[in-house]
């Protein structure tokens, strides 16, 4: 028996104690930090939504709403994609650099599928709901337009693949959620699989 | 024995106290001997100022909370319930939302009080660093109860401030989900921001007021001679150039506090929203999802900030740029006691870039949170761009030219004049 204290015992014993007390620390606060995650219910609200499209006809669109937003779904004719091509030199964004889509649908019709055109149904000037003026030369916008969407509040323009006229309030392209095919006739908004029917 | 009979019962219960709780201790090295330097100026009431504001939001908020319902669905109506059916509930409110503009207007003073006399040097460096953090917290205070009556500012604000986490590479998307708690700006954010605006940081907030002022107390107040006083003391310790803090700084502070109140109580009465500068028009409207207001600007106090991030174009397919520059922005505050180099600490005896420069940052400031208000139109962003270069410019070059500006010496003693 000695009185001589072991510093270098002493200071490993201090040192295990605090990393022993440290894990344990972090294990205690996992449920705090974990319950600020979507909750259940949250989740339920905001799963993904399926969107029959067995129904819709070409030239046809429908509109449901996904987390508090408007989702649009148009089935292009081949004349639809034909009058995107058309628009082309009249947008702002042709490749949609600046908007928000996933990488699958940074295209040139800003869709998995060609025809299928998915879109949050939302100006990105001010948020009003855009709407649907599909044919060419509609006079109620103007006598050499392309077809597309016009926004009532404040003149917005965007084509048939959701992409920004130059000269209008609204900055960019119109967003376009994440979604899926679930084979042919339904799609999953919400949902980001690769399967692209 | 028989002495301790003879004093008055209200002595003796004090006595009593005191040895179990060192008030009478407390009481003197806070107030009745802790020594402040004498030439003390105006420039010295803002951090009283502000605990006089830090104590009004604390009261008015709790009675607020009395009569607020934390939920998407009640929240609105609840703030409209308090401003027409609860006796004085306008009253309450408004001190409550006139106190958040008051209390940045007085810490911004007080913080370029420290500015000018070089009050975060050292010995001071801790109580700086305590100051700024406190200045953090009061931001997110101030934004998390701004959502609170959820006007459509409010959840716009909000929209926007939350999405600029969502810009952190990575994990930026999973991050502004976990502190939405949802996929959008719900009744679930609702009800933490309520959480976290009443309780947690109201807590923190005061813990480190009491940090701040001990440390403080302990390093003694700096002066706009910017010298120690402790240096130069008579025989029984006390400095020379010291006055006790009570009654002489409390009598002057009670005066300041008269000409706030009547310039803080005449916001209340006659100009509560300060023509839309504290609080927005378009709060007057519910919170709604679909439709965005026609231009979001946060509260004055954010919009210099606000407009360095609009200032910074995205690159490389991000705006991470420009969440860096602004969080860099606050975050090169914290390293002033080390980025100064100059021999002494008051503008009053720093040379001419020095004083230069300090106009030049205020200015910057100034120039900013204007640009921060306006819509990111005309010459807006390219002022904001001259601006934030200028802002940053006054601290990446401190280390090279407070040591080459020119000084004057600094007095023995503090400048003073009896009156």
């Amino acid at each position: 028996m000695t009185d001589a204290v072991d510093h270098g015992r002493r200071q490993l014993l201090v040192k295990a104690t605090a990393l022993t007390g440290a894990v344990g620390v972090a294990f205690a606060a996992t449920p705090f930090l974990a319950s600020w995650k979507p909750s259940a219910r949250a989740k339920a609200l905001g799963a993904p939504i399926e969107i029959d499209i067995s129904k819709l006809e070409a030239g046809g669109m429908v509109k449901v709403i996904w987390r508090g937003k408007p989702v649009w779904v148009l089935k292009r004719t081949p004349a639809m994609l034909a009058q995107i091509k058309n628009a082309d030199p009249l947008v702002l964004d042709p490749q949609s650099e600046g908007s928000v889509q996933p990488d699958y649908a940074k295209n040139e019709t800003r869709s998995r599928r060609p025809d299928i055109l998915v879109l949050l149904g939302v100006c990105t000037h001010l948020g009003c709901s855009p709407m649907s003026k599909f044919e060419a030369g509609d006079v109620t916008v103007s006598a050499d337009w392309p077809g597309g969407f016009y926004c009532p509040c404040h003149g917005s323009k965007f084509d048939l693949a959701g992409r920004v006229f130059k000269g209008v309030p609204a900055p960019a392209n119109m967003a376009v959620p994440p979604y899926e095919f679930e084979g042919e006739d339904k799609i999953l908004v919400g949902a980001d699989g690769p399967k692209s029917a | 024995m028989a002495n301790e009979e003879k004093k008055p019962r209200s002595s003796r219960i004090w006595g009593w106290v005191n040895e179990r709780l060192p008030v009478d201790e407390m009481l003197k090295s806070h107030a009745t001997e802790y020594y402040a330097p004498k030439n003390f100026n105006v420039w010295y009431v803002f951090g009283v100022l502000s605990l006089v504001v830090l104590v009004n939001q604390l009261l008015t908020g709790i009675f607020l909370t009395m009569s607020y319902k934390p939920s998407a669905t009640e929240a609105f109506a609840s703030v409209e319930y308090i401003m027409r059916d609860v006796d004085w509930g306008w009253l309450i409110r408004y001190l409550h939302s006139t106190g958040a503009s008051a209390f940045f207007i007085v810490v911004y003073l007080h913080m370029f009080r420290a500015l000018m006399y070089g009050s975060y040097r050292a010995p001071r460096e801790l109580l700086w660093i305590f100051g700024m953090v406190i200045y953090l917290a009061l931001m997110a205070e101030a934004f998390m109860g701004y959502l609170l009556p959820w006007g459509n500012m409010s959840y716009w604000g909000a929209q926007v401030i939350v999405s600029l986490f969502g810009t952190i590479p990575v994990i930026g998307a999973s991050l502004a989900e976990w502190i939405k708690g949802d996929y959008f700006i719900s009744d679930i954010t609702l009800n933490r921001f309520f959480s976290l605006h009443v309780i947690a940081i109201p807590l923190i907030l005061v813990f480190l007021v009491v940090a701040h002022i001990q440390a403080l107390h302990t390093v003694g107040s700096n002066n706009p001679d910017g010298i120690e006083i402790k240096k130069k003391k008579n025989a029984d310790g006390i400095p020379l150039d010291g006055v006790a803090f009570h009654p002489y700084y409390t009598v002057k502070d009670l005066y300041a506090l008269g000409v706030f109140l009547m310039l803080f109580l005449g916001v209340v009465f006659f100009a509560p929203t300060f023509g839309g500068m504290f609080l927005e028009a378009p709060n007057f409207d519910q919170a709604n999802p679909m439709l965005t207001p026609p231009h979001i600007a946060p509260v004055w106090y954010f919009t210099p900030f606000y407009a360095m991030l609009r200032a910074v174009p995205s690159f490389m397919g991000t705006q991470v740029w420009g969440v860096i520059v602004m969080f860099s922005a606050i975050l090169l505050l914290f390293f002033l006691p080390w980025l100064d180099r100059s021999p002494v600490k008051s503008i009053r005896y720093k040379g001419p870039i020095t004083k230069v420069a300090l106009a030049v940052l205020a200015v910057s400031f100034v120039v900013l949170g204007y640009c921060g208000i306006q819509p990111p139109q005309g010459i807006f962003p390219l002022l904001a761009r001259i601006f934030t270069v200028t802002y940053f410019l006054f601290f990446l070059l401190m280390p090279w030219y407070s040591r080459i500006d020119r000084s004057k010496p600094v007095p023995d003693r503090v400048t003073y004049d009896a009156h």
